[in-house]
């Protein structure tokens, strides 16, 4: 599959570089080690190099995201309506600290500059719903209607097998 | 030419001449930390920056050009804060624990606080707070200390070309460090060290082996004995304020036997054993059709190199031990033998100029009846170390003699110590061996020198020899490149992974001496020069020992103590 990715662009051209890894990470969703050593290869760099790269630029993951993606919105508004207490109250709830996955890869926490929403601040974002006007109070709330959607998703799994 | 004024003295420059360059040509010193002569420059730190008059900010001397009638001035008020601030916010995030740092004395953010006369903490926050790599037995990184001046990135990049490491994340979080952050045991470095030799801080160092050889040393049991690679008598006077390239044999050796080492030996010795093997190694794979061209074994980095980047090409590596491994599998053998001593009593110590020689006597595949030929190796800075702790005063020490028999050598082993050295000593010796005459003009001045790659095709008899040496890992892959292709069918390839050869390895001084280089490799040919025998082959100690013990060179028990194997490292990695 990866050699398909790299087909389009020229061997041993490092100003591909950016461009490959942005494939690879819209097929399998963050760059797996495996496959940077592959880039490197393909590209004659150094993994060191590839590995620096793909650790510079914030749209890069060497992780895959969890099921849901928790945003925190930490813009101006954001901030001054406290939403560093929102996000820290996630980080005790989930036991992770931002930019990390739950170990059940249930949920990844990210902090977001802007979401555009200052007039519901604080705003946090999971995967298409806007939460508005956040309080820590609801978080839990929140958080217990994705885990219940996860339980009813595998018993109607293991049900239908 | 152009003409411009730098702190009101008239200055003329060539063009396209950075205003740093101009600047030194009429001794005005400004300070640099990312700054690398002969390679471009990245203008990252800052540290250089002067004023211009007609410009609105301070502008970075390494990497802007002169220009007619420009007014610089390199000492003004707001430069020097400028400098100041710099130097200010990267002491703040740095651990500032010179006391105990092995670079005390020898630092240069230590002599930039220094110069502009650090009195207070103006910016105190966060500092950066990661591990130290421990994970090889040659070197230890130490992203704490580190200032993120890319030098050691640029050395191992541009100039060895291996890319071991490279910044990683950006920011605060900004780290050198190697893929994943997994240790440099686990990453492509093959530990030359030449990272450690540009860092300027200590946030690359050796491993050290001071307190292994020390508590071996007071151990009773234990006879301990040294040994001296050839590049360490040429260099190790430079830490004492001897002039470069001074010849301290004698003193090395007293100094050693001080410290309470049993016998001190030459690596020379073994080296003029390696010729030995070497040669009739060579000979047989051109008689026998073997696989060639065979490259030498001598620089465990170039091994490693080989092993991690073309393990295909195995088979073309020399099969003999590099030197300092044969000298301890020949100690532990036939001298422990002579001496009635236990193999198993015998602590080896090697003094040499490099950090992958730590690698290299931990190497499995080094041993002899399973006890590893060397113990501990300690790097050229290490000894000097032990020679400040012990009280040794280098100045005032007498001259002394290596022990023997395995203390004699020729001027051959001597120059083994730099590039070209282990070419030109094997050639010496395989012309006696395939035509039975003495060579009458010993130097092969086609193969000296500093050039990354030197060719040269050598009448031997009836035989002509297409022989290249390669200085310095960086300029390896056009080489094997070249061999792939098969163009010019190579008989014999000497590599050696530092620039210039041992004598600039990663284990020697540390200071940014652009002509040090030079001078070593002098002193190295000089010693040789003055030798009264030259040649491997005529070593008495090498004849007796081969009459005793080894029958022949590349005889079976040759074989089993003198040869070795080699591991294909891209499948450990992965």
């Amino acid at each position: 599959m990866v050699e398909q990715l790299f087909q389009k662009y020229e061997p041993s051209n490092r100003s591909n570089l950016i461009a490959i890894l942005q494939d690879i990470q819209n097929v399998f969703g963050y760059l797996p080690e495996n496959v940077i050593q592959q880039v490197a290869d393909y590209l004659k760099l150094p993994l060191s190099s590839v590995y620096g790269v793909a650790t510079f630029y914030n749209q890069f993951r060497l992780k895959p995201l969890g099921k849901n993606v928790i945003r925190v919105c930490r813009g101006t508004a954001c901030h001054v309506k406290e939403s560093e207490n929102i996000l820290s109250a996630l980080e005790l709830e989930l036991k992770i600290k931002a930019g990390e996955t739950t170990r059940d890869k249930l949920f990844t926490l990210e902090t977001v500059a802007c979401i555009g929403a200052c007039s519901i601040a604080p705003v946090v974002n999971i995967n298409d719903e806007y939460y508005g006007r956040v309080t820590i109070r609801e978080i839990p709330k929140i958080l217990k209607k994705f885990r219940l959607e996860n339980k009813a998703q595998i018993k109607q799994n293991t049900g239908e097998e | 030419m152009i003409e411009l004024t730098i702190n009101n003295i008239k200055v003329q420059a060539e063009e396209n001449m950075t205003i740093l360059d101009a600047a030194k040509s009429v001794g005005i010193h400004i300070p640099t930390l990312c700054h690398m002569k002969d390679l471009f420059p990245t203008g990252a730190c800052r540290i250089c920056v002067v004023e211009v008059d007609g410009m609105k900010g301070l502008i970075p001397s390494c990497s802007y050009p002169v220009a007619e009638g420009m007014e610089i001035k390199t000492n003004s008020t707001r430069v020097k804060n400028a400098r100041k601030t710099i130097v200010e916010l990267l002491v703040e995030n740095h651990p500032q624990d010179c006391l105990i740092c092995v670079r005390n004395g020898n630092c240069e953010l230590q002599n930039l606080a220094k110069k502009y006369s650090l009195r207070e903490h103006r910016y105190i926050g966060e500092k950066k707070n990661h591990a130290i790599d421990i994970s090889s037995s040659s070197m230890e990184r130490d992203p704490a200390k580190c200032i993120l001046c890319g030098r050691c990135v640029r050395t191992c990049n541009e100039i060895q070309k291996v890319g071991a490491i490279d910044f990683t994340n950006r920011g605060f979080r900004t780290n050198v460090t190697t893929p994943y952050n997994k240790g440099l045991n686990v990453s492509d470095c093959i530990l030359c060290g030449q990272c450690i030799l540009v860092c300027p801080t200590a946030a690359l160092r050796e491993r050290s082996s001071t307190k292994e050889v020390m508590n071996a040393i007071s151990n009773k049991n234990k006879f301990v004995v040294a040994q001296i690679a050839p590049a360490v008598r040429a260099t190790i006077g430079e830490e004492y304020n001897l002039p470069l390239g001074s010849n301290v044999t004698g003193q090395l050796v007293t100094g050693l036997r001080r410290l309470g080492f049993k016998r001190v030996f030459d690596t020379n010795f073994s080296a003029d054993l390696t010729i030995m093997e070497e040669a009739s190694e060579l000979a047989d794979r051109i008689i026998n059709k073997k696989v060639l061209p065979m490259f030498t074994s001598c620089c465990p980095g170039w091994v490693k190199y080989l092993e991690h980047n073309h393990p295909e090409m195995i088979d073309n590596l020399s099969t003999c031990k590099s030197p300092h491994e044969m000298e301890g599998a020949v100690l532990k053998s036939y001298y422990a033998k002579k001496m009635g001593i236990d193999p198993k009593d015998m602590y080896v110590v090697s003094i040499m100029p490099c950090t992958v020689k730590k690698f290299e006597s931990a190497r499995p595949e080094l041993n002899y009846n399973k006890i590893q030929d060397v113990d501990a190796v300690l790097t050229t800075r290490e000894l000097v170390r032990l020679f400040n702790m012990m009280g040794i005063d280098f100045d005032d020490l007498p001259e002394d003699e290596f022990d023997n028999p395995l203390g004699e050598s020729s001027g051959a082993a001597v120059i083994f110590g730099t590039s070209g050295g282990v070419m030109e000593a094997a050639l010496r010796t395989a012309y006696f061996n395939i035509t039975g005459k003495e060579l009458e003009k010993l130097e092969f001045y086609d193969i000296r020198g500093l050039e990354g790659i030197k060719k040269s095709i050598i009448h031997i008899g009836e035989m002509e020899l297409n022989v290249a040496v390669v200085n310095g890992i960086g300029n390896v892959e056009q080489m094997i490149s070249e061999i792939k292709e098969g163009k010019i069918k190579y008989h014999f390839i000497e590599v050696m992974a530092c620039p210039g050869g041992c004598i600039n390895g990663g284990g020697q001084p540390i200071h940014q001496k652009p002509e040090k280089v030079k001078k070593r490799i002098q002193a190295l040919y000089e010693i040789d020069q003055k030798m009264s025998n030259r040649k491997s082959y005529n070593n008495v100690s090498i004849q007796n020992i081969y009459k005793e013990f080894l029958i022949e060179p590349n005889s079976h028990i040759a074989h089993n103590i003198l040869h070795t194997s080699y591991t294909d490292r891209r499948k450990l990695i992965k």
